[in-house]
């Protein structure tokens, strides 16, 4: 195996790397660019603590290998905040409503929901579920992270009128 | 909310917590964000038989790989250290962290790999030759007893741990008296808490020093301790780093074995050794099963109900490798008899070793399945008797003027309102409409069934029962600790001595201390000492941490303020008992005027020491270190009677479900549920805990099963396998509070981590039964998975039409 040079735009940088072809794109972000908010959970897609946005569209950071996103652009959860705050909305929401724990879930949580936002500004609680059906908590039973995915929403939509 | 004795200025109100945000920001530091410097790798090899001699480890070629640093055996590590601890006087059972001439289990761990990476560790994991030699496994529950059943241990001579057996109160007289009894067997399926994250543990030696500093995913109490016998080196000389974020525990992540490796690989080495269970090593090597047991039932009641006594016999298969896990057996002791008013029980407790992944202490250390047994008889008794099986649980509870009640057992509960809860949780569910919607989609051709459930749960951690199953295990001692200090400025840190994974503690902390003191929690720092500056702990488990953490705190903030009295006294010239302390003011009574504010006495106590009254000690630091409350101290008496865990928290539960009669899946559609746990400290962790135990519950009574096969073969090391419950199978719960405090506590806090827990699989049951019921079908085993159900309608229906 021979390592080869890629180059992607994380969090709107861009940022290069050498890599084993074989390197998972959760590896490069955690190991080799410091990125340690995107955990791992099952290494086999299913948890989706390891969410991330490829090209704004929500995949499993483990089941993609790091040369697979060469060229594309990724937001992990230390990009979801607006500008220079330290936390974005739907986090202020999470952290309103307490929707988590252990907090081991939450990036990935934070990730299916800023992708649902982003494509319905006004889901309901059916259709904040279905989004979230992706992504495993143990901690919550999921009623509060709904509660404060639809919070966002609302917030957003008072903001706007 | 209503009930709440005290109008509190921060306790039970809403109040953001202090660990979230830095989850949310991606700023959690867990196990396997610890980067250390030179870090090395671990991959694991593990037998894939059930049971087998190891013959010989070829690791020739595993050396030869690229990156490799060393491959260890289970013959090197059990040369260079002790066997780990195990909670039974089982001196020929012996665990080591790698399997020592045979393999116990599918998936044992074999020997362990050292890479530069993690990906060399694994590429030359596969090149470790191992040369097994197959035996048959012991493996069903109740064979296990048999003489002829192959040995797990064969040193120990038989596959039973333990069988020991208890009466407490008059048994036989009880049967004599009553005109009915009840025969029926609950088996509760091998499943776990499976946090998402799986145990990781780094350790690091340094020889100059001689500390070994241990970062990891770890909730267990005495682990320095632990890893101190194993090692034989000073418990002085372990630095375990409890600021370690854990993702999700709920009882489990007691990674012992793990950390051995780990750490004596780091003292050979001379490299830091990182060790992160992937999700198969997790689910099949981790040893982090939980119970497997099986219940054998005589209930012994009057026509009208009322029921008076229990004989029950447990046995319980802890696979492996017993560790801490058969003491989950004595644990329910605690509330043995649920919340009902049953004058005697008789238990026969019976742990067997199977060849199967090794148990761990899971979320209510045993009182779930012991729950469900519970709820499972009171059903078939409503059932037998044709009397409402609501109206059956509120002949038998215990009635609110009744408290402090004790049980057969020794233990006397402290408060509680059962009916009133109940009751609460019925109108919550709109109970009428419910059963019309039940009966509504019944008459549509549905299956649908409404469950009921009310359960205990027991908090603060007086873990005595351990002395019942183990006569050397002599502890008495249960305490929590917290340290507190007011700084030059006024500032108020407080310091608690172990991790915590998802349970709030630093909220805890800084609510109680913000209450005592009248500061805003927002204002207080919360830090975890690591071990070498910890006070005393026992960790957080058996929901004891408000109990006993948050009395610690209290005792440490009420110690601090009245220290700040007696500053204040002095210096304007009036006795103690002339001052009054207010939201940061001290006055003298009757005359405002007369102050000193908080920063004044906090200057005074660090920097003006000709300020303070004579024989006064400088500055302001107080700590507590907190038996558990409402404990006698005492080993049990001669009857085996002992007051054991001293807050019981209350739930009642009623979900509704429907089930595809085609295919068996069940759906819960809604689920009510009413809780008491005493004053509330943070209203939406404890909401999170309920909800969150309750969702646990139901992965345990549908989903979840850590599945074998007849030879041992392990069959579920997977999340598709394995089936974790997503937001599709559980409803938006809805609660309801109610809150009476505990007279035993410090605020009248009762313990919540465990009780959705405790009560969901019972309740699901009820609501499965229910719905079966119209087909002649009841069902008690757990889980009842939509392959279990679909066979037993289909077996009815062929019964039928045969």
């Amino acid at each position: 195996m021979t390592a080869r040079d890629i180059s992607l735009t994380v969090n709107g940088e861009i940022r290069r790397a050498n890599v084993m072809p074989r390197m998972t794109l959760v590896d490069l972000l955690r190991d080799v660019l410091g990125l340690t908010g995107t955990h791992i959970g099952c290494e086999h897609g299913v948890c989706g603590a390891c969410s991330i946005l490829l090209d704004g569209v929500p995949v499993r950071s483990c089941l993609i290998f790091a040369v697979q996103a060469d060229g594309h652009e990724v937001t992990t959860v230390e990009g979801l905040a607006d500008g220079d705050g330290e936390i974005g909305d739907l986090q202020d929401a999470f952290w309103e409503c307490h929707a988590m724990q252990c907090g081991y879930c939450t990036p990935g949580m934070l990730i299916a929901g800023h992708a649902l936002l982003a494509e319905n500004p006004a889901p309901d609680t059916g259709e904040i579920r279905e989004a979230i059906s992706g992504n495993l908590c143990r901690c919550t039973g999921y009623t509060q992270i709904v509660e404060a995915i639809a919070l966002c929403a609302a917030r957003r939509r008072e903001g706007e009128g | 909310m209503s009930g709440h004795g005290a109008n509190y200025r921060y306790v039970s109100r809403k109040r953001r917590t202090k660990e979230d945000r830095r989850f949310i920001a991606g700023k959690g530091r867990f196990a396997a964000d610890i980067a250390v410097p030179g870090m090395k790798h671990v991959a694991l090899v593990a037998s894939p038989h059930p049971r087998a001699n190891i013959l010989s480890i070829d690791a020739t070629r595993a050396l030869e790989s690229p990156g490799v640093h060393a491959v260890l055996t289970g013959d090197e590590l059990a040369a260079e250290t002790a066997p780990l601890f195990n909670g039974l006087d089982i001196p020929e059972v012996k665990w080591f962290p790698l399997a020592v001439g045979m393999s116990r289990y599918a998936g044992e761990w074999v020997a362990a790999v050292v890479a530069d990476s993690r990906y060399l560790a694994e590429d030359a994991a596969e090149l470790v030759e191992v040369d097994y030699e197959p035996l048959p496994a012991a493996v069903e529950i109740e064979s296990l007893l048999e003489p002829d059943s192959p040995l797990v241990h064969p040193g120990h001579g038989s596959n039973v741990l333990v069988r020991k057996t208890f009466e407490w109160g008059p048994v036989e007289a009880d049967f004599a008296k009553s005109e009915r009894t009840l025969t029926y067997r609950a088996r509760w399926g091998r499943s776990s808490t499976v946090p998402i994250e799986t145990f990781g543990v780094v350790s690091r030696w340094d020889p100059i020093r001689e500390i070994l500093d241990v970062w990891a995913s770890i909730q267990m109490p005495n682990y320095q301790e632990q890893i101190a016998n194993s090692l034989g080196i000073p418990t002085n000389s372990i630095r375990v780093h409890n600021d370690v974020d854990v993702g999700g525990s709920y009882g489990v992540k007691r990674g012992i074995k793990h950390t051995v490796i780990t750490a004596y690989l780091a003292r050979k080495l001379g490299m830091p050794v990182r060790l992160i269970e992937d999700r198969l090593d997790n689910m099949s090597g981790g040893d982090a099963h939980g119970p497997d047991r099986l219940f054998d039932v005589t209930l012994a009641f009057d026509g009208d109900g009322t029921i008076r006594s229990m004989k029950l016999r447990a046995i319980d298969d802890v696979g492996a490798y017993p560790g801490r896990g058969p003491l989950q057996l004595g644990k329910p002791i605690t509330a043995l008899v649920g919340p009902y008013r049953l004058s005697s029980v008789a238990y026969e407790a019976i742990s067997v070793t199977s060849n199967k992944t090794g148990q761990v202490p899971v979320r209510g250390f045993g009182q779930s399945p012991t729950n469900f047994m519970i709820e499972t008889g009171i059903d078939l008794v409503a059932r037998r008797l044709g009397i409402d099986r609501i109206e059956l649980r509120r002949r038998n509870l215990i009635r609110s003027d009744e408290f402090p009640w004790r049980i057969p057992t020794g233990t006397e509960y402290d408060s509680g309102d059962y009916h009133a809860v109940l009751a609460k949780a019925l109108a919550l569910a709109d109970y009428d409409a419910l059963v019309a919607r039940r009966d509504a989609a019944r008459a549509a051709g549905r299956l649908a069934g409404i469950g009921i459930a009310a359960c205990l749960e027991p908090g603060g951690g007086n873990n005595i029962f351990e002395q019942l199953l183990n006569e050397k295990l002599e502890i008495t001692t249960f305490v929590e600790s917290c340290l507190m200090r007011v700084d030059m400025h006024g500032h108020v840190t407080a310091v608690m001595s172990t991790t915590t994974s998802g349970q709030g503690h630093e909220t805890l902390i800084a609510t109680i201390a913000g209450e005592e003191l009248e500061r805003d929690p927002d204002t207080i720092r919360v830090t975890h000492a690591d071990s070498l500056e910890a006070l005393p702990t026992r960790s957080p488990v058996a929901s004891r941490m408000a109990i006993v953490l948050g009395g610690a705190t209290s005792e440490a903030a009420r110690k601090i303020r009245a220290k700040m009295v007696r500053i204040a006294a002095h210096n304007l010239g009036v006795g103690e008992d002339r001052v009054e302390y207010q939201a940061g003011t001290f006055f003298v009574r009757g005359e405002p005027a007369r102050k000193l504010e908080w920063n004044e006495i906090a200057s005074i106590a660090h920097r003006q020491f000709h300020r303070l009254p004579p024989g006064a000690e400088p500055c302001l630091q107080e700590f507590s270190v907190l038996q558990v409350p409402g404990a006698s101290g005492q080993l049990p008496n001669e009857k085996k009677e002992i007051q054991l865990y001293p807050c019981f928290s209350f739930q009642a539960h009623i979900p509704y479900v429907e089930i595809d009669p085609g295919t068996g899946k069940v759906e819960v559609l809604d689920y009510a549920i009413g809780h008491d746990c005493g004053t509330v400290i943070n209203p939406d962790i404890v909401r999170g805990m309920i909800v969150g135990g309750l969702a646990h519950g139901v992965g345990a009574a549908l989903y979840e099963k850590f599945a074998y096969d007849g030879d041992g073969q392990f069959l579920s090391g997977s999340f598709v396998d394995y089936l974790l419950p997503s937001s599709h199978e559980i409803p938006i719960v809805r609660d309801v509070e109610h809150c009476t405090p505990s007279p035993r506590t410090s605020l009248g806090q009762k313990g919540s981590g465990e009780g959705g827990y405790l009560g969901a699989p019972a309740a699901v049951a009820s609501a499965v039964n229910d719905a079966l019921a119209p087909l002649g079908i009841s069902l008690s085993e757990l889980p009842m998975r939509l392959c279990d159900i679909e066979a037993a309608i289909h077996e009815k229906r062929t019964e039928r039409n045969g």
